[in-house]
């Protein structure tokens, strides 16, 4: 089977997925099993791809024009096979997940769930692999509509207003912001596809300068502080659908496209010089401080979750912005150590919520005892979101770091420390006072004395394979770190 | 059947049917040939279409009478585009009228009969407009279409149908007899009534006063029947308190026809180099398309009756249609010819699925919209699809035509025109999501058990539409070359002397 | 010739422009202001009858006869066309004060009014009582 084919059956295989589902709709073993057997399916499809692309097969299909001259196009380059494959790796758990999740929780309207999930990882995919602007931008909105009903799942009126501040802000942006940029980039380069060095090269550095600003903030789902304020209110969604959209899927998908668009379409030489960089750097660097000061007088540990969330964000789009190769490679491989840990303790953060219908922090004190493996998997996933052995997230937040010091903007450094340690201070406590509970132990409920953990088998297998994951990305960052390096 | 005869047979055959109707009088057999006949300029339509793109414009001389003395039916592509769209919404909006008029909320009983003979000569008169090359005989089937609509709206069951029609039918008028006036000054002056003859002699008398106030009468009158903001006043009624279906109907055709006039002439007749150099056109256009997006739209989001939001919608959407053509640009006047056919196709899906919905539920205010997503899911379905068009999603006609309306104004360098252009289609998000939110967020107040999806009858024509939302919205072939084509020829013709 | 009767031939010379305008302001002015509609109809009549003396006084040419062929074709004729336009231009308006009065007829019965600011706070008073009342009677 050539690449190309490949390309298409990878992102036609959720879509065929939507229909089974809707199939068997009445047999929620089989709808599930479907689930996790499409996800491994279009996993194991986007490694066969990486094969060829390391093999530099050039990876391309063309469906059709939609104007003329501009197609709606797929195109695989590094930056995006990092990308696809960590949201075709966190699927099939996260679905393995939800289905602990979801009935022990006895969530209503499961198929409703999974067909918008499956939609939701096709358009993924789809931005992954786009081939220009356009078709970014297309599965772009995609994304944010077939999300829309996930976060309003649960049908409550604060799901409900968290939904509409969830849809408002993405969609102003998109439409307001991206849309202008991308009409921007057509009219006056006259092409929108992905070139390496990026396509303004003829162009005066006022108006890519407004473009670039047009293009940070249309990006919305990247969470860069102004227009950050979707990604708590979208914290009501049910846990699988935080886990894996809002720490992987749609912000991923958010700075993914500001990496492409930097990469690919600005180009980082000229992104290097332009007058409106360094202010969208401090933004970014402020947005990185605020969030993680918020995130501390948080006492909801999804609130919590989600505002680190909007913090290390900050550190892609910053070493997004930063214009050099370490940055941009540190922003890459970010974009996978971050998924890996912060869905490991969305994951947790739900077990919690399921087990013991636990939300707020000070509850969770001693919890250690109930859910041992929950906490730990909680512990080390925080490690990896600090950026402390032995996980994975050590290797991006040292390669940010390193950017910032090779373009010696010290004060970013600064606050990339400082966050760092207002992470430490958010995150760790949780798990230790689990273990190390600083009131008298809560007694244990009568349903733990059978079980090592409380959390739902299938949920604790998925927490169990997402933690190891984090901690095999610190043993073997290299793949990806060779990957990313390709980028620039 | 030869077809040098097309043309003529796209005005007579609706307009000799609307009295045989009458004659047949009989609900069933009277829709059947309405459909037949509408099916049938369909099929004239685009044949027509395609000979035009094949070997240039068609002339028709009525009676064997040479233009310019007798009256010549001219059909090039512009018209052939635009009757080919009328003439396939009217046929879709005519396989839902069988059902869609046995509800007897909407339209009393028995008089069904009128119904189609009203909609017929409406027909006529607005396919009269499109192929006529002849400006007096563009105010007569002006006035058949205007006067059928007028009777349309009052068949309405609630009684501000009457006043709402009785409305439009003082606004239409005065519309109708200001273009009049037009015409008969600038008959006055160039002692012709032939379209493209005016078009060929304007150009040495351009400067007079007469033309210049000929020019004004003109305009201003299309434009009222066009619904341009502030000239607007009578279309939120009508639309509102109309059958639904005529609701769909008019919304689909009769505002664009008016949008076709007022390309022919600014365009053609007096050409773009006196229309917007002698007369400031571009700075009222832009000012009044710009508002007209805003205000409508905000006025829009206010509404209960969700006709009445849709109908300050359109709108809105006749404010972005002037909003292309003041760009004076091929890429702005193409924006607008595709906006619209597009909007063409996303209001008469959204209208027509207000008319399923009014016939299962007897009413289309905001609260007759609550909860009843679950229980006619394809009726809805196409509501979201119609109202993610209109907002101007990706993959959906909606977003052809903002991408063009887009380009044209940054080309042109009016950045906040484009903003405002975007602005407006954030303001449709609240209003369509208004719906949106009511019908699959909150709870149902009808009795659960009576709810169910609407008839096939209903449902058909409406996806028809929907898919061609989706369609038109990826395949763009058709609609860009043609409008292109289209386009780049009206500009042509004042590059000319 | 001097500057006063310069102007005033241009005035009177003119005074068939002036007749119609004087007529369409009175129909305007009728159809704006009154509230009576009937009355409105009257108004949009008179109007549309300015309208067309405005074309049957443009055909006229001085001195010309009616267009009628005698003997010799060197007579000078009147343009019939506007005249032919008008003919049509009547049909229409005759039609649209039919529908028009057919219209007030339904309204009177309707709403037992011919007035306009009457039948608007009916409206109004209906859209208010629509807004807060449930949509189903059950």
């Amino acid at each position: 089977m050539n690449a190309s084919t490949l390309l298409i059956t990878t992102l036609s295989l959720p879509l065929f997925l939507v229909l089974l589902i809707v199939l068997f709709r009445k047999q929620p073993n089989i709808r599930e099993t479907l689930s996790i057997t499409f996800g491994i399916l279009v996993f194991i499809v986007n490694l066969l791809l990486l094969e060829s692309l390391w093999a530099g097969t050039a990876i391309e299909c063309h469906l059709f024009a939609l104007f003329p001259g501009l197609t709606i196009a797929f195109k695989i380059e590094p930056l995006g096979m990092v990308f696809a494959l960590v949201a075709s790796a966190l699927w099939p758990v996260t679905t393995l997940y939800a289905t602990g999740y979801m009935r022990a929780h006895h969530e209503p309207r499961q198929t409703q769930f999974y067909c918008f999930f499956a939609i939701a990882i096709f358009s993924v995919l789809g931005i992954a692999f786009a081939g220009n602007l356009l078709t970014l931008f297309i599965f772009y909105e995609l994304l944010t509509l077939s999300t829309f009903p996930l976060v309003a799942h649960a049908g409550t009126a604060k799901a409900k207003r968290g939904a509409r501040v969830y849809l408002g802000i993405l969609l102003l942006s998109s439409i307001l912001f991206l849309l202008l940029a991308i009409i921007s980039t057509w009219h006056f380069t006259g092409s929108l596809d992905f070139k390496n060095g990026g396509l303004f090269a003829q162009v005066s550095d006022e108006v890519v300068s407004v473009i670039l600003v047009l293009f940070v903030f249309g990006i919305g789902k990247a969470a860069l502080m102004p227009l950050h304020s979707w990604l708590p209110a979208a914290m009501v969604a049910p846990t699988p659908v935080s886990a894996l959209l809002h720490a992987v899927a749609v912000v991923k998908a958010g700075v993914f496209t500001i990496l492409k668009v930097m990469v690919y379409v600005i180009g980082i030489e000229r992104l290097a010089n332009l007058p409106g960089t360094t202010f969208l750097l401090y933004l970014a660097g402020f947005s990185i401080l605020v969030a993680s000061l918020v995130a501390i007088r948080k006492r909801n540990l999804k609130a919590r979750l989600a505002w680190s969330t909007v913090s290390q964000l900050g550190y892609i789009t910053m070493g997004a912005l930063l214009a050099t190769p370490l940055g941009i490679i540190g922003s890459t491989m970010h974009i996978a150590m971050h998924a890996f840990s912060k869905i490991t303790l969305f994951f947790c953060a739900g077990a919690i919520l399921v087990a013991t219908h636990k939300t707020e922090i000070q509850d969770m004190q001693g919890l250690g005892k109930q859910m041992p493996i929950t906490m730990l998997a909680f512990g080390i996933a925080s490690l990896g979101i600090i950026g402390l052995p032995p996980a994975g997230g050590t290797w991006s937040k040292w390669l940010l770091l390193m950017a910032t010091v090779e373009t010696e903007h010290w004060l970013l450094m600064l606050l990339l420390m400082l966050s760092s340690l207002l992470s430490i201070g958010y995150l760790l406590p949780v798990s230790l006072r689990a273990f190390f509970p600083a009131t008298a132990a809560v007694p244990l409920s009568p349903a733990a004395t059978g079980s090592i953990d409380l959390a739902p088998k299938a949920s604790l297998l998925a927490i169990v394979l997402t933690t190891l994951a984090c901690v095999g990305l610190f043993f073997f960052a290299d793949a990806i770190y060779q990957l990313a390096s390709k980028v620039v | 059947m030869s077809s040098a005869q097309l043309p003529i047979l796209q005005v007579i055959v609706p307009l000799l049917a609307a009295p045989l109707c009458l004659l047949i009088n009989h609900k069933l057999l009277n829709w059947l040939f309405t459909l037949l006949v509408s099916g049938f300029s369909f099929v004239v339509a685009a044949l027509m279409l395609w000979q035009v793109s094949d070997t240039g414009p068609l002339s028709y001389h009525l009676g064997g009478w040479m233009p310019p003395y007798g009256i010549e039916i001219r059909v090039d592509q512009l018209n052939a585009f635009v009757a080919l769209l009328i003439t396939a919404i009217s046929t879709l909006v005519i396989t839902s009228a069988h059902t869609s008029l046995e509800n007897k909320k909407d339209i009393a009983p028995g008089k069904h009969t009128y119904f189609y003979v009203a909609y017929l000569l409406c027909f006529a008169g607005l396919l009269g407009i499109l192929v006529t090359g002849d400006a007096f005989n563009l105010f007569v089937f002006l006035e058949i279409s205007s006067l059928s609509s007028y009777v349309l709206i009052a068949l309405g069951r609630d009684r501000r149908a009457l006043w709402a029609s009785f409305q439009y039918l003082v606004m239409g008028t005065i519309g109708a007899t200001f273009i009049l006036i037009g015409i008969g000054l600038l008959y006055m002056k160039t002692g012709t009534l032939n379209i493209a003859d005016l078009a060929e002699r304007l150009p040495e008398m351009a400067d007079t006063r007469t033309i210049f106030v000929a020019f004004c009468f003109f305009i201003v009158g299309v434009c009222l029947k066009l619904a341009l903001f502030p000239l607007h006043m009578w279309l939120p009624n009508a639309y509102a308190y109309a059958p639904t279906v005529v609701t769909a109907f008019l919304a689909a055709s009769s505002t664009k026809v008016a949008l076709y006039v007022v390309v022919r002439f600014v365009f053609v007749v007096f050409g773009v180099d006196f229309s917007f150099t002698t007369i400031p056109l571009q700075a009222v256009f832009v000012t009044l398309g710009t508002l007209g997006v805003l205000v409508a739209s905000l006025v829009a989001i206010n509404q209960q009756n969700i006709k009445r939001m849709l109908a300050y919608s359109s709108i809105a959407q006749i404010g972005y249609m002037v909003l292309g053509l003041s760009f004076g640009s091929i890429t702005g006047l193409m924006a607008s010819l595709l906006h619209l056919f597009n909007h063409a196709l996303m209001k008469g899906a959204l209208f027509l699925t207000l008319g399923a919905v009014f016939y299962r539920i007897g009413g289309v205010s905001l609260k007759h919209f609550q909860g009843i997503g679950r229980h006619m899911p394809f009726t809805l379905a196409a509501f979201v699809i119609g109202g993610v068009s209109i907002i101007g999603m990706p993959l959906t006609v909606g977003f052809v035509s903002k991408w063009y309306l887009l380009q044209a104004a940054i080309a042109q360098g009016w950045y906040l025109v484009s903003v405002i252009i975007l602005v407006g289609s954030l303001l449709s998000v609240i209003y369509i999501w208004k719906v949106v939110d009511a019908a699959y967020f909150k709870p149902a107040l009808v009795n659960q058990a009576q709810l169910k999806e609407a008839p096939l009858s209903l449902l058909i024509p409406v996806w028809v539409l929907v898919l061609a939302n989706l369609y038109f919205g990826m395949d763009t072939r058709l609609t860009v070359t043609l409008t292109d084509q289209v386009a780049t020829q009206l500009m042509h013709i004042e590059v000319l002397p | 010739m001097n500057f006063e009767t310069q102007w005033l031939q241009t005035f009177f010379g003119l005074y068939n422009y002036w007749i119609v305008v004087a007529l369409m302001m009175c129909g305007l002015f009728i159809v704006i202001t009154d509230g009576n509609l009937i009355k409105k109809v009257v108004g949009l009549t008179i109007f549309q009858t300015s309208v067309f003396i405005l074309y049957i006084s443009m055909a006229k040419v001085t001195g010309a006869t009616a267009p009628i062929q005698i003997e010799q074709g060197t007579a000078v004729y009147s343009n019939p066309l506007p005249h032919v336009l008008i003919l049509t231009a009547i049909v229409v308006s005759i039609s649209t004060t039919a529908v028009a009065l057919a219209l007030i007829v339904r309204i009177k019965r309707a709403y037992h009014t011919v007035e306009e600011d009457v039948i608007q706070r009916w409206d109004v008073k209906k859209r208010r009582s629509e807004k807060r009342s449930k949509p189903f009677h059950e």
